[in-house]
């Protein structure tokens, strides 16, 4: 069964590969990127019961915050270009 | 098996992308399928640090660079051949250095006979921390710890100064100069 999951989750990495690596609009890209790192989260988690090291977990949490963070960034630089604070950035554009 | 032909198959996408941005978006992806193929291999805590650094910051820091430098690139000058080249006997000169290498968790690798098994020995009697690579880095090595944080230290410092010095320029160039007081 585990296995079974595995499979699917990395069939499902390849297709978000393909996706970001030919996305025609940077938001399939990011959209790929997002759910490529989710991907990892669960493989994580079912590595680690595989494995019968179920601590793989607190890895994966840690995984999913990190993904957070980079999509964050990413949507930020896309919406606004730059990673100043606003009222900064409006007395730099002055 | 496969994780590291997906690893291939980015790989080889970033260097064909034209677009910086969507290159940096894939090697986020490039730094999970590393992170996790070293979880495979069975050390977490390098595969935390490799998804900490590659996935989170460097992504973010690569992003400032090009809010910096804009993400169009230049066409290239000269042929790919020479470097394709130089990267080919580069990686067989590695490939070939494995040759040597023991086996992967061979017990009779040098590694695994010296100088650990004394290290794992004596460490609960010398310095009394169970962690054994918690009691090198900290004891048996403490010095050099304490230099490799210094130089951390400071290379911190720098950046922190350089990035200060250009705030305070875009202040500057807002304070008004008609003697009202400063915000």
């Amino acid at each position: 069964m585990l296995d079974v999951t595995m499979v699917a989750i990395l069939v499902t990495m390849a297709l978000a590969l393909a996706r970001a690596s030919m996305g025609p609009t940077v938001f399939d890209r990011i959209l790929a990127v997002n759910m490529f790192g989710t991907k990892t989260v669960l493989l994580i988690a079912v590595i680690g019961f595989l494995t019968d090291r179920p601590e793989f977990l607190d890895l994966g949490l840690v995984y999913a915050l990190i993904n957070f963070i980079g999509v964050v960034a990413l949507l930020r630089f896309i919406r606004f270009g730059h990673f100043a604070e606003p009222d900064e950035a409006e007395r730099m554009d002055r | 098996m496969l994780l590291l032909t997906l690893l291939a198959a980015t790989a080889v996408t970033i260097a064909r992308m034209r677009s910086l941005l969507a290159a940096v978006m894939l090697t986020g992806i490039y730094s999970f399928l590393g992170a996790g193929w070293m979880l495979l291999l069975d050390a977490p805590d390098v595969a935390f640090t490799e998804a900490a650094v590659g996935a989170g910051v460097s992504t973010v820091l690569m992003l400032a660079t090009l809010a910096l430098t804009g993400s169009d690139m230049k066409p290239r000058g000269h042929s790919p051949w020479l470097p394709l080249a130089a990267v080919l006997v580069t990686g067989a000169a590695l490939v070939y250095g494995t040759m040597d290498m023991p086996a992967f968790g061979d017990p009779n690798a040098p590694i695994q006979l010296y100088p650990s098994p004394s290290y794992v020995d004596k460490t609960e009697a010398e310095i009394g921390v169970p962690n054994v690579i918690t009691a090198v880095l900290g004891s048996y090595r403490g010095y050099d710890t304490l230099g490799e944080t210094t130089v951390i230290f400071t290379a911190g410092i720098a950046v922190l100064l350089l990035l200060r010095g250009r705030h305070r320029r875009v202040r500057g160039d807002d304070t008004p100069s008609d003697g009202e007081t400063p915000r």
